[in-house]
């Protein structure tokens, strides 16, 4: 049997931008994913990262290879999985309440308005925005805003989360809140959850592995760093860990020197 | 004096030159009426009716609307009524029609590419012009209004729907996708949200076609309703009724509109 997660031989081309002819993002991207696990993909922007999330959400077509997620290909979105987005994507229409509840409300159809009711309110208080409820989402900063995000995904359930630069649009004193609030539900609820960033300390604070992209185009996956710092973790004692510097330092030398090297020796 | 009493002191004062050289334009044009109305030298020509003719018709008129006195003499609210009623369904059909074939146009860019020049033809016609067709195909001359009410309606939505559509941002529907919302959940809750102030702008602008429309087509083919008041007025040589009725089609488009003006600022969203 194969991983919780499993993305084989993945490789996306796009209309090139000169308008002749197709570009290739990436090819033979091929990585696993345990369940219960957090896996965060590092990379430079414009290498594709956003694209293979999108493909393993079903919003995206691979041009080759598959997705499978316990042992059913993935071809659509579906409601085993859910999106964390970099600029929120929340309804501007809609109240803080109404947007986790529209997500409820299609997880679980059969539930009685009570109990729906009961499960929106169990998620707002899980991100700490009980009293801002009939709240629009443009009254509230970029933080509580992908706390609404993050209460939207959860409240589905999904067998995996995904989460694509989700802190980059938060200023950064409430990222670092927000990033050790994520940890903590984290290991609470257990999910399965893969995450694409570009901060190198969010993704050591956060992850049980870091999956490592070259540059694109034609971009390909390097390497995968097992982060052996033990659970719980903290901002501010992570980095006291012996292994967090050696972490560190390698994969920003990765990202810094050696992210080109595949493209150059092919 | 501190700053807040300086802004509303700017404020009242702006408000009240406003209020003044409105008041100094109405009294401007009942000046120019008045001059109109004066019979001119040699008796040539007999002047309009003044202002205080009309004004003493319209209290009459105003102080018993429902009145029912034959096919030829009703009370205006009746007219007015009559004529809502034909705008009503008129309206509300092409605004049905409209917004859902304006989705579908707007969720399928291709369609929307091939419709459009066809739109872009069908929008600057009169509707009146489809008046003799109407007439000829369905043999009844309410139908008919009813229909010219409907085409002149069924644009201005159907192109604002189109293109509101369209120009929803990807990330909504890719939220209603992964959420998995049926056709009418993606409809109800996103869709129409989304668009709404792009629609409602639509349903603004054909409500007021509407309105001119149905006057127009009651004045050929009424028999009741403003337009066709104002017609047999007309016929009679009652221009005082005639300026009267000319005023209330003025205030219902007012009111008409001042709705939609509340109903765009309810479903306003700020991204
Ligand atoms: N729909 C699209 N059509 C054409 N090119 C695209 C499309 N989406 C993304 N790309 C291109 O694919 C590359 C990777 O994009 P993306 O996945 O957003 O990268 P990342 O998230 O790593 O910054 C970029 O060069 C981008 O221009
Ligand atoms: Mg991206």
């Amino acid at each position: 049997m194969g991983a919780f997660l499993e993305i084989s031989n993945v490789t996306k081309y796009f209309p090139d931008p000169s308008g002749k002819g197709m570009q290739c993002i990436f090819k033979d991207i091929f990585f696993e994913i345990e369940q219960g696990t957090f896996v965060t993909m590092v990379g430079h922007s414009g290498c594709g990262k956003s694209t293979i999330l999108n493909i393993i959400a079903g919003l995206e077509r691979p041009s080759s290879g598959g997705v499978v997620l316990d042992g059913k290909e993935i071809d659509s979105p579906g409601l085993d999985r859910m999106v964390v987005f970099q600029n929120f994507a929340l309804m501007p229409w809609m109240s803080v309440y109404e947007n986790v509840r529209v997500a409820v409300k299609a997880a679980h159809p059969q539930w009685s308005a009570a109990e729906q009711h009961k499960c929106v309110g169990r998620y707002i208080e899980m991100v700490g925005l009980t009293g801002a409820e009939s709240k629009r989402p443009t009254m509230l900063s970029g933080g509580m805003r992908q706390r609404v995000g993050l209460a939207r995904a959860f409240s589905v359930e999904p067998k995996l989360l995904l989460l694509d630069e989700p802190f980059a649009q938060i200023d950064a004193l409430t990222r670092g809140v927000i990033q050790e609030e994520l940890v903590s539900i984290w290991m609470r609820t257990k999910n399965t959850v893969f995450m694409v960033t570009h901060d190198v300390d969010e993704a050591i604070l956060l992850s049980d592995k870091i999956v490592l992209m070259t540059r694109g185009p034609e971009a390909e996956i390097a390497e995968v760093v097992d982060i052996d710092i033990p659970r719980p973790r903290m901002r501010t004692t992570v980095i006291e860990h012996p292994n967090y510097y050696k972490i560190r330092n390698h994969i920003i030398h990765f990202l810094v020197e050696r992210s080109h090297q595949k493209r150059q020796t092919a | 004096m501190n700053g807040t009493s300086t802004m509303t002191g700017t404020m009242t004062g702006d408000t009240f030159r406003v209020i003044t050289l409105s008041s100094l334009m109405l009294l401007g044009a009942l000046a120019l009426w008045q001059l109109g109305s004066t019979p001119s030298v040699g008796g040539r020509t007999q002047g309009l009716p003044g202002p205080a003719a009309v004004a003493k018709v319209s209290w009459e008129m105003l102080s018993e609307p429902f009145y029912d006195r034959g096919p030829n003499d009703k009370g205006i609210g009746l007219q007015v009524l009559s004529s809502l009623g034909r705008v009503a369904i008129g309206y509300g059909a092409a605004s049905v029609v409209a917004i859902l074939a304006g989705v579908l146009l707007g969720l399928n860019p291709i369609l929307l590419k091939a419709a459009n020049p066809y739109i872009q033809i069908l929008k600057p016609i009169s509707p009146l012009a489809w008046m003799p067709l109407f007439l000829y195909t369905i043999r009844d001359s309410t139908g008919a209004m009813i229909l010219v009410i409907f085409m002149s309606t069924l644009w201005p939505t159907l192109a604002n729907t189109a293109f509101g559509v369209n120009s929803i941002r990807k990330d909504y529907l890719n939220v209603a996708a992964l959420l998995q919302l049926s056709w009418w959940g993606r409809f109800f809750k996103v869709i129409l949200p989304a668009a709404a102030p792009m629609i409602v702008a639509g349903l603004r602008i054909s409500i007021g076609s509407a309105w001119i429309a149905v006057v127009a087509a009651e004045m050929l083919v009424g028999g009741t309703g403003i337009g066709y008041f104002v017609w047999n007025e007309w016929n009679n040589l009652s221009l005082t009724r005639v300026i009267f009725a000319i005023l209330v089609i003025g205030a219902v488009g007012l009111i008409l509109d001042l709705g939609f003006n509340r109903l765009a600022k309810a479903i306003a969203y700020t991204e």
